[in-house]
């Protein structure tokens, strides 16, 4: 980390004085750096406590989306006792079960109770199969990884590429095919696309890839990646527009900027300009796009993976959801929204890492 | 001029793809060695020219027509390759804006070196190195391994502005072009960039072109100014055309010495600037400049031009070696013995005819030589109400802070009633704040604030609807003051409703008058502030003051985002409301400005007061030595 | 120091009708111009034109279906998966219900609870975004830190949670569906009212001393509505989507009524032997998705440019 000495000219800085930066404010307006959101490390505090910032701010987020999580379940109009033995339990072991399940104690201090299993990784038992939830949805977790790695390197990669090819043909022909295809297929629903899929690809048009994607248990999903394809396919159709869009027009703002225009100016060739100037400037956004779509892939990821029957998070979650298996339904909606939460956080940190304006931490 | 020019444009056309030229018919020559300064207002397509000399058009514009030569080789002609080698090498450019200009990912040693990289391939290792340490060192800046690590951000303004100067002269070019590149510092500053700017070209043998809006900045640098209007070159000649020696603006036909600028908006120009060195009335030049797809037929001047004829409008003037090197553009140039219709505040304007142009205009009253002691100007405000007694707005010992930094201390300041108060300073000097803090935005601020001998509260949610509406505060920026959905007669009629409980009728019958009064005319009133000019904009808003019936208008720069001849024009309006009884306090960084019109200054630098006392006083005989190097710097010497 | 017409792009373009990007040049250029506003200055636009026709088409559809259906939604009229016969254009469901039928009569509850839904994020998170800018400390910061919190859910876990939470009526699904979109509104509202409020012409209107209400009804609210109103148009696209999904995943309209997403659940089995009973209700969904956000883009650009050239 550089710590920036004071200039030593005797010249004064002199950035533009503008009304608001000199004078006094009206009250209400936001002090700089008061949220510590993807804004970035300000003054001259330096990333290093802005890092801490960050993560703290992270902490308290997962800690109410379990908040959340827990107050949406224990609200579900079920009672976890007779889910477990079925309508024809006699009240009295109805009511032992509950004794035993501590539903007779206060809200909070089941919820203290669930916090500490979480904490320690004791996730509780699946109401519906009696199963350890951790051992249940471990397995569905490395799935779903899977699926959401493959997914998000293609649609990366194909974003990147496609992004900056149309920004360095902006305005042609091409340029315009990637822009309109991709703001078509931005808004169409990703079950749509999995049935179109469906349709195209494994059923009616051309069927090459199965349907639904029944993984064998145990073995790597991919070891088995005729499953993987079209579940995979599925969400890069539906994250790639969106990041497309963001490299593009960032690259274009890079590329037409008065950096850039200057080292043009200056003899530098257009290939360095584009290569040393444009793209490093051009691609620190879509590390922040890339982020954004991470909750819509992971809500994504639910929907697919029920279409095809892919046996990961979120098809557990939507299972759950039918069977009211709480357990089940706490762990699995932590640890998406959880992942969202540390995604971001990853997110910030690069970015800054990636800007010198914001690593060095100074005006 | 010698026989083989090092820059040579002749007949260059830029046009915008969607049809109107942005530049028309240019030609221009430039010995080596020689520093061209380039003037005109915005608008006038000066920036496109000096892209153009490096063969660069901004996207959406094309150069279509003419030829640009530098050392023989000609640009325009030159493939692609060839092209990219000539810009940096041959010809090399310094943009407006450092902030932007500079790769904000990349470290400055990194982009010298890559400066040199593609330049100058053959250089290794130290020789780099080396260089570097030398174009730095040129620059201005300090050399050493630290300065090269830092990024852009991490310097000031000037510090970066001597960053593009030293990748421009690193390749050692023949010719550099140069864009406004002191637009955005503050004059000192300006003055010590223009002194690197002047050596480099000396010491190095380089010819430039010194693109800028002020014809002030020029005249330290240039051997020979261009005027620019409308996309034409309207007139050129040498430096001395423009200025006597002594750098006062030249008269014109004055015997001895050389003949005075002889295009009519060249005139016009001169007379809506300022000057340190006399108080002169600064004359706006009627109309409005075109606009690039409604520039006239024939001389583009010729509807703002009291010498204008028949011919004036159908024909395009082409230059004409007036004498040596001045040509002018001008069916009607002006020259000889003055005519009849040339106002003579524009043709004395030398330090012995001050009095009279003082006597003869009345915008600016008598107030006596300017060597004369306070107490006899106060005598000489005359039977002005309020003269002699407590100040109208007086402010104790004001400090400031903006959090934990510090940003006015102590500043202790008198309003006299009915006088035109100007308060200088650089950028950071906390002269805004200090107009900030009278005007009750409120914030972190200690000391006593009074009003007519009675306190005034120092923010402005505690102050009584009474005094809201006699203070009155004017934005510096007339494109963020106006609501931009309203229309400009409910922009001033929302105050009228507010402070009086007019009715919808009577707020704006008195809008009405309000626009006459700042000399808009009446059918602005259903305009919305996008379909303004910026002086228009900024007329509207210093009506939405006066419909308040203020006793005084705080003016935070409010002339400083507008060309000098609008300026000019927002300047004779505020000499006007002063002579009706407003108490003005003017915030500006331009001593031209105070020169033109204070009638008192006060001085301010990092936060505390330096000097303050009678407008001409504080300017002919300043007392502090920061004062002296701000006159210096805005005489254009540091 | 000379000021830049800093955050006012038209004023640097002001000379410049058709270019995008300008260096800048200094301000002047006097210029009037006629106002030309109103609906038919968006028009203009052909993305507009295109979105707004493609939109209307499938409202129509949505709205007047239900008048042209030949059959009830539950009348079994033919045999379950049965091919395209005259009387049944598009063939039969797994029940043997007319997929034509079916179709025209399942679009109003889907259009319907999208556009409720939007609206009533975009007039909750469009007050609470702007409330919670103008008062500013604690509250902006609570605020910020609630939506921050909701954003980590991803839409549809979120809509699944209450919809097991509370049940599944048509109204429930409208205002959870409502929450879900209310984050992103909150923090659009409340960065566009801190810009405009960042303004001097909201600055001079404190000095002023005007009412509360009036600074934010007047000055502050008409210069928001514009971004707010494509954000409209956005989250018409993700409720459409949301609201299929959760039909689709079963959570929607229950069984015996028509409903786009549901149809498509239903008739996934029979994809091989019937793809119309899916296939229709796909196009209809995806087509007023891409009507609604090829609009809402279009007006957004429109209404960008219209800020650029007067």
């Amino acid at each position: 980390m550089t710590v920036p000495t004071p200039a030593a000219s005797p010249e004064k800085a002199s950035g533009p004085q503008t009304a608001s930066g000199a004078g006094p404010g009206l009250e209400g307006r936001t002090a700089p750096g008061a949220g510590p959101g993807p804004g970035g490390p300000t003054a001259r505090a330096g990333w290093g406590r802005w890092l801490l910032r960050r993560m703290a701010y992270g902490v308290t987020a997962i800690w109410a989306t379990s908040a959340v999580v827990f107050a949406a379940t224990q609200a579900l109009p079920s009672d976890p006792a007779m889910a477990i033995l079925g309508r024809d339990a006699t009240p009295e072991s109805l009511a032992r079960l509950r004794l035993e399940l501590g539903l007779d104690r206060p809200l909070w201090q089941q919820y203290l109770t669930w916090l500490r299993g979480v904490l320690t990784g004791d996730l509780g038992r699946s109401l519906d199969s009696g199963t350890d939830v951790g051992t249940l949805l471990g397995g569905r977790l490395a799935n779903s990884l899977a699926l959401l790695v493959c997914a998000l390197t293609v649609a990366l990669a194909l974003a990147l590429a496609l992004g900056v090819f149309a920004a360095l043909r902006r305005g042609g022909p091409a340029d315009r095919l990637v822009t309109s295809a991709a703001v078509s297929l931005q808004a169409v629903p990703g079950f749509v696309v999995a049935i179109a899929l469906i349709i195209l690809l494994a059923t009616t048009v051309w069927p090459v890839f199965p349907a639904a994607s029944l993984l064998e248990p145990g073995i790597s999903p991919f070891a088995q990646p005729w499953y993987l394809v079209l579940p995979a396919l599925t969400l890069v159709v539906a994250e790639t527009p969106y990041l497309l869009r963001q490299v593009r027009s960032s690259v274009i703002d890079a590329l037409e900027s008065d950096y850039a225009t200057a080292a043009r100016l200056r003899g530098v060739p257009e290939r360095r300009v584009i290569w040393r100037h444009a793209l490093p400037n051009g691609l620190v956004p879509a590390v922040q796009a890339t982020a954004l779509t991470t909750s819509v892939l992971l809500g994504g990821s639910l929907v697919v993976e029920v279409a095809f029957s892919y046996p990961g998070l979120g098809g557990a979650l939507n299972a759950a959801v039918g069977a009211r298996d709480i357990p089940v339904i706490q762990a699995a909606a932590l640890l998406l929204a959880g992942g969202v939460v540390v995604v971001n956080l990853v997110a910030d940190l690069v970015t800054v890492l990636l800007t010198p304006r914001l690593r060095t931490g100074e005006r | 001029m010698t026989a083989r020019p090092l820059l040579r444009v002749e007949g260059l056309r830029v046009a915008l793809d969607s049809g109107p030229d942005i530049v028309s018919g240019v030609d221009l020559t430039l010995a080596p060695g020689e520093i061209l300064g380039l003037v005109g207002e915005s608008g006038s397509g000066k920036t496109t020219l000096a892209t153009a000399i490096l063969g660069h058009a901004r996207p959406g514009a094309r150069i279509v027509a003419g030829s640009v030569s530098v050392n023989g080789v000609d640009i325009l002609g030159l493939p692609p390759r060839e092209l990219r080698r000539a810009r940096g090498k041959l010809v090399s450019y310094v943009a407006q804006d450092p902030a932007t200009a500079l790769n904000p990912a990349l470290r400055i040693g990194t982009q010298l070196a890559e400066m040199l990289a593609v330049h100058r391939p053959d250089l290794r290792g130290a020789a780099v190195a080396g260089e570097i340490d030398g174009a730095l060192r040129a620059a201005g800046l300090p050399p050493g391994e630290d300065f090269p690590r830092r990024y852009p951000h991490q310097l000031s303004g000037g510090q970066q502005q001597r960053v593009l100067i030293a990748l421009a002269f690193l390749p050692r070019p023949r010719l550099v072009v140069l864009d406004e590149p002191t637009t955005a510092l503050d004059v000192t500053t300006q003055a010590r960039v223009l002194a690197s700017v002047r050596g480099l070209c000396r010491d190095q043998g380089v010819a430039a072109v010194y693109v800028s809006h002020d014809l002030g900045v020029v005249r330290g640098l240039a051997d020979r100014v261009a005027v620019m209007y409308a996309g034409r070159v309207v007139e050129t000649a040498a430096l001395g055309t423009f200025f006597s020696p002594g750098h006062a603006p030249l008269a014109n036909g004055v015997p001895g010495r050389p003949a005075g600028p002889r295009h009519p908006y060249t005139h016009g120009l001169l007379a809506a600037s300022p000057d340190v060195d006399a108080r002169r009335t600064l004359r706006p030049i009627p109309g409005h400049a075109p606009h690039l797809g409604g520039r006239p037929a024939g001389c583009a001047f010729a509807p703002r031009c009291a010498h204008a004829t028949a011919i004036c409008e159908t024909e395009v003037p082409v230059p004409d070696v007036a004498g040596g090197e001045h040509q002018v553009a001008c069916h009607h140039p002006l020259g000889g013995p003055p005519g009849p219709e040339e106002p003579s505040a524009r043709e004395e304007a030398t330090e012995d005819a001050t009095e009279d142009v003082r006597r003869e205009n009345r915008p600016i009253p008598d107030r006596g030589p300017s060597t004369r002691a306070p107490e006899d100007t106060r005598r000489e405000e005359r039977s002005r109400p309020g003269a002699g007694r407590e100040p109208l707005l007086r402010a104790s010992r004001i400090s400031f802070s903006y959090g934990a930094r510090q940003v006015l201390h102590d500043v202790s300041l008198d309003l006299t009633e009915g006088a035109f108060h100007a308060l200088v300073g650089e950028s950071g000097s906390g002269k805004t704040t200090l107009a900030r803090v009278l005007s009750g935005f409120g914030g972190q601020v200690t000391g006593e604030l009074t009003h007519d001998g009675a306190p005034l509260a120092v923010s402005g949610a505690d102050r009584p609807a009474e005094l809201r509406r006699r203070l009155q505060y004017v934005f510096q920026n007339p494109y963020r003051a106006l609501n931009p959905r309203q229309t400009v007669a409910e922009i001033l009629g929302t105050p009228i409703r507010h402070f009086f409980g007019a009715s919808r009728d009577e707020a704006r019958q008195r809008a009405l008058d309000a626009l006459d009064r700042v000399a808009l005319r009446p059918e602005i009133a259903r305009r919305r502030p996008r379909e303004l000019s910026g002086g228009e904009r900024q007329r509207v808003a210093i009506a939405r003051s006066l419909v308040c019936e203020p006793r005084v208008l705080i003016c935070d720069e409010i002339t400083s985002a507008l060309d000098v001849s609008v300026q000019a024009a927002i300047l004779e309006l505020l000499t006007g409301l002063r002579r009706d009884g407003l108490t003005v306090l003017f915030v500006t960084h331009d001593l031209g400005v105070v020169r033109a019109v204070a009638d008192e200054v006060s001085v301010l630098r990092g936060g505390r007061l330096v000097e303050h006392g009678p407008a001409d006083a504080v300017l002919d005989a300043p007392g502090e030595t920061y004062t002296r190097s701000l006159i210096a710097a805005a005489r254009g010497r540091s | 120091m000379r000021a830049r017409d800093d955050g006012t792009p038209h004023a640097a373009q002001e000379n410049l009708p058709d270019d995008g990007r300008v260096r800048q040049e200094r301000v002047s250029g006097d210029r009037v111009r006629g106002s030309l506003t109103g609906a038919h200055r968006f028009l203009r636009d052909r993305q507009v034109r295109a979105g707004a026709l493609v939109t209307a088409l499938v409202v129509l559809v949505a709205v007047l279906g239900p008048l042209a259906a030949p059959y009830a939604a539950d009348e079994l009229v033919g045999l379950a998966y049965g091919a395209p016969a005259p009387g049944a254009p598009l063939g039969y469901d797994y029940l043997g219900a007319d997929v034509l039928s079916r179709m025209l009569l399942g679009g109003r509850s889907i259009v319907l609870t999208t556009v409720c839904a939007a609206v009533l994020a975009l007039l909750a998170g469009g007050s609470i975004g702007m409330l919670a800018a103008w008062t500013g400390r604690f509250a902006d910061r609570a605020v910020l830190w609630c939506a921050d919190v909701l954003l980590a859910f991803p839409h549809l876990i979120l809509v699944l949670l209450a919809v097991a939470m509370l049940g599944r009526s048509r109204w429930l699904i409208v205002a959870t569906v409502a929450i879900t979109l209310l984050p992103g509104t909150v923090r659009l509202a409340r960065s566009l009212t801190l810009g405009v409020m960042g303004q001097e012409y909201v600055e001079a209107a404190r000095l002023m001393g005007y009412p509360r209400r009036r600074i934010l009804f007047r000055e502050i609210l008409p210069n928001i509505t514009t971004p707010l109103l494509v954000h409209l148009g956005a989250m018409l696209t993700w409720s459409a989507g949301l609201i299929a999904a959760m039909s689709f995943l079963g959570y929607g309209v229950a069984a015996p009524a028509a409903d786009w997403g549901l149809m498509i659940d239903e008739n996934r089995g029979g994809l091989r032997v019937q793809p119309w009973a899916v296939l229709g209700p796909v196009v209809l969904i995806a087509l007023f998705a891409l009507g609604v956000n090829t609009l809402a883009e279009g007006l957004g650009r429109a209404a960008a440019r219209a800020e650029e050239e007067p």
